[in-house]
């Protein structure tokens, strides 16, 4: 689950990073408001939208004066921001952050992610904040620097310090950062985050460090420990089928093909998509019904993909294990009833029970394709829908 | 012959009191050697009493020392799992094999943290299969999990995956074909877990009973990379080679909390190259692995 920037910044302070003081808001007027509340002479007018890239797509304006506070936050405000991670359509931009302009002497990268390779915690610096981590990481790799911390010991002294001195931060700052790491490192392990990423960490003219962005996930698995990050989530920022079937427990990803795909496991579901692909057309989805998958979860899952005006045929790939195919099989007859589906539908099963629901397909009087194996579903699927 | 368990393999049951414990227990017991296979069941409070005509024990060390079983396997909800993992460990068993999904993953880098250090001053170390696995299985002899018994046959072709219907997939293929499974393995969707590809690759290697091996992977993490990097160098027996989620986006967790594309080296693209770059025969048609594979024999 991700969160935006200021909510971000909001934990960070609670962990005790510190951070420029910033209002969010959700109107133009709110923004205004925010800057006289904040005073000085400079404010950041920044979009709050997930994705990132957010200055380059010009979601991130600098004001001298409330008059360009009100004009910055009344263009990005509504506007469809494109970056390069939302995809050609651009993400709509609901909530403003109105910031303290910095005083920017040099900018770094610090953040904390798991590291599957080694089990333990990698805490990355660089001297290059403000850049695209990825691009640093490809065109000069020897700019990053990482250490590995075991979660039983935290982050000692000795590896903040490496962290700080490595990416050059000056020596009366030292001190200050190796304190910002730490704080970021429990932070991260205590909200349960899977990334919490500083870029750019800051330094001010006066000799302190400051978080100037925050980007932070978190492990699904651990929400229900986390209410208050589970209060941080924000709909509007999230696909409404995803969340939509995230509600019957079914893990739905829109993709942008043309064939919808309903199957029981994660990575049978992704062998499935793969094969579609291969035999020349593209998934409209990618759809886990789970082991427990009853009839009411098989009709909704069917009404989700349906939704999706893309979907010119359906297939359907079980291995009944657990959950056995007549179940199933009396699932997509009542789905196909309910939904008056009028596209193609094609169904491979195999496993438990595979006989029976291949019987309640056959004598449903629907025109349902029956299929062997997945590359013969695919092969129909996608003759069906030419 | 086999790799991790056979049937002389006596199991604990950690979670043999939940819903999916209770039925899945049943199942296992079913399932050719079950019934003298699995002895003990754990539950702190049921301490004396019998499920299925299996005795409950209030702890693993209990089970332990009145069984004498060295092999558990775990149920326990998520919030519970990561406990019930370190409880095995601390009875020095030597393999723990962890069914329950969606464990907190600051709970898994926890008691891996721990597993390790436990070795490292000293003390046993204990195995860990998954978590969020279907178990394992040496056919016709035991199973221990939650995949389908009925369509496993016993013989000599190895098959580890991380994905468990994608596991049933290759095995109906193998069995279909007339041939059939020295050991089935299900090494979970997790991102921070026990066994790796590597570590099973190991075993199917020096496995005198098995002849060649379907290895299948999925986007997400260095394992499968680094398993072929291995084989390249000492495995002995053919490998089939299958990468799910070549159409996978980056960035999006596709169903399994471990398979997210987060760099350029974990797409299904790359795994896949490596793997015919380290010998392996890989192919983009998962209905083929079992045929692909009865080719190389």
């Amino acid at each position: 689950m991700k969160i935006h920037e200021y909510q971000g910044k909001e934990l960070l302070r609670k962990f005790g990073v510190a951070t420029p003081r910033g209002i969010p808001c959700f109107s133009v007027d709110e923004a205004v408001k925010a800057a006289e509340q904040l005073g000085g002479k400079l404010w950041v007018v920044k979009a709050q939208i997930h994705a990132g890239g957010r200055g380059k797509g010009g979601g991130v304006k600098l004001a001298k004066s409330l008059d360009e506070v009100r004009q910055h936050a009344s263009a990005i405000l509504g506007m469809q921001l494109k970056t390069h991670q939302t995809g050609p359509a651009g993400q709509q931009v609901r909530r403003l952050l109105i910031e303290d302009g910095a005083d920017i002497k040099k900018e770094y990268y610090v953040a904390a992610l798991t590291d599957r390779a080694t089990q333990q915690v990698a805490i990355m610096a660089s001297s290059e904040g403000g850049m695209d981590i990825e691009e640093v990481a490809h065109q000069t790799p020897e700019k990053i620097i990482k250490v590995f911390v075991d979660p039983l010991v935290g982050l000692s002294d000795a590896q903040a310090l490496l962290l700080a001195k490595g990416i050059g931060v000056p020596e009366g700052s030292v001190a200050k950062a190796v304190d910002t790491l730490k704080k970021l490192y429990t932070c991260y392990m205590e909200t349960d985050a899977s990334l919490a990423e500083i870029n750019p960490l800051i330094l001010e003219g006066d000799g302190n460090i400051k978080a100037l962005d925050a980007k932070f996930n978190f492990d699904a698995n651990a929400l229900y420990r986390q209410p208050e990050i589970v209060a941080y989530r924000d709909l509007d920022e999230e696909d409404a089928d995803e969340v939509e079937a995230s509600k019957f427990d079914l893990a739905y990803i829109s993709l942008d093909g043309n064939i919808g795909c309903l199957v029981n496991g994660a990575g049978l579901a992704m062998a499935t998509m793969d094969t579609i692909k291969l035999f020349g057309a593209t998934p409209a989805n990618f759809l886990d019904v789970g082991g427990g998958a009853t009839t009411e979860k098989v009709t909704e899952a069917f009404k989700i993909m349906l939704k999706n005006p893309k979907v010119k045929g359906i297939l359907v790939n079980i291995f009944g294990g657990i959950m056995k195919c007549d179940t199933i099989a009396d699932g997509i007859v009542a789905a196909a009833r309910e939904t008056h589906l009028a596209v193609p539908l094609v169904v491979r099963m195999k496993g438990t029970n595979e006989d029976l629901g291949k019987k309640i397909l056959a004598e449903s009087g629907l025109p349902i394709i029956a299929a062997d194996t997945m590359a013969d579903a695919a092969t129909k699927i996608v003759a069906a829908v030419k | 012959m086999s790799i991790l368990i056979n049937k002389n393999t006596k199991v604990i049951t950690q979670g043999i009191t939940g819903k999916t414990g209770q039925f899945h227990t049943e199942k296992c017991i079913e399932y050719a050697n079950g019934k003298n296979c699995f002895v003990a069941g754990v539950h702190p409070k049921k301490a004396g009493e019998k499920i299925f005509d299996v005795p409950i024990y209030a702890s693993v060390k209990d089970a332990r020392a009145a069984s004498g079983a060295l092999v558990s396997v775990i149920y326990v909800p998520p919030g519970g799992a990561a406990e019930a993992i370190w409880e095995a460990c601390e009875a020095d068993l030597d393999l723990v094999i962890c069914i329950t999904e969606g464990i907190p993953v600051r709970d898994m880098l926890l008691v891996r943290n721990k597993m390790k250090q436990k070795v490292a001053r000293g003390g046993k170390e204990t195995l860990l299969l998954g978590p969020n696995c279907p178990g394992l299985i040496t056919p016709e002899e035991i199973k221990i999990g939650i995949m389908p018994g009925h369509i496993h046959r016993k013989g000599r072709i190895g098959v580890v995956s991380r994905s468990g219907t994608l596991t049933y997939e290759a095995v109906a293929q193998v069995t279909e074909l007339g041939l059939g499974q020295s050991s089935a393995i299900g090494i979970g969707g997790d991102p921070i877990n026990g066994l790796k590809h590597i570590d099973i690759m190991r075993m199917f290697n020096d496995d005198p009973a098995t002849d060649a091996v379907i290895m299948i992977g999925e986007i997400g993490g260095p394992d499968e990379a680094e398993a072929a990097r291995w084989c390249k160098d000492h495995m002995k027996k053919p490998v089939v080679g299958f990468i799910a989620g070549v159409t996978a986006p980056a960035g999006k967790r596709m169903g399994h909390a471990g398979a997210l594309i987060s760099g350029g080296a974990d797409t299904a693209e790359a795994k896949l190259a490596i793997m015919e770059e380290c010998g392996f025969t890989v192919t983009r048609n998962p209905s083929e692995m079992g045929k692909l594979l009865k080719s190389l024999l």
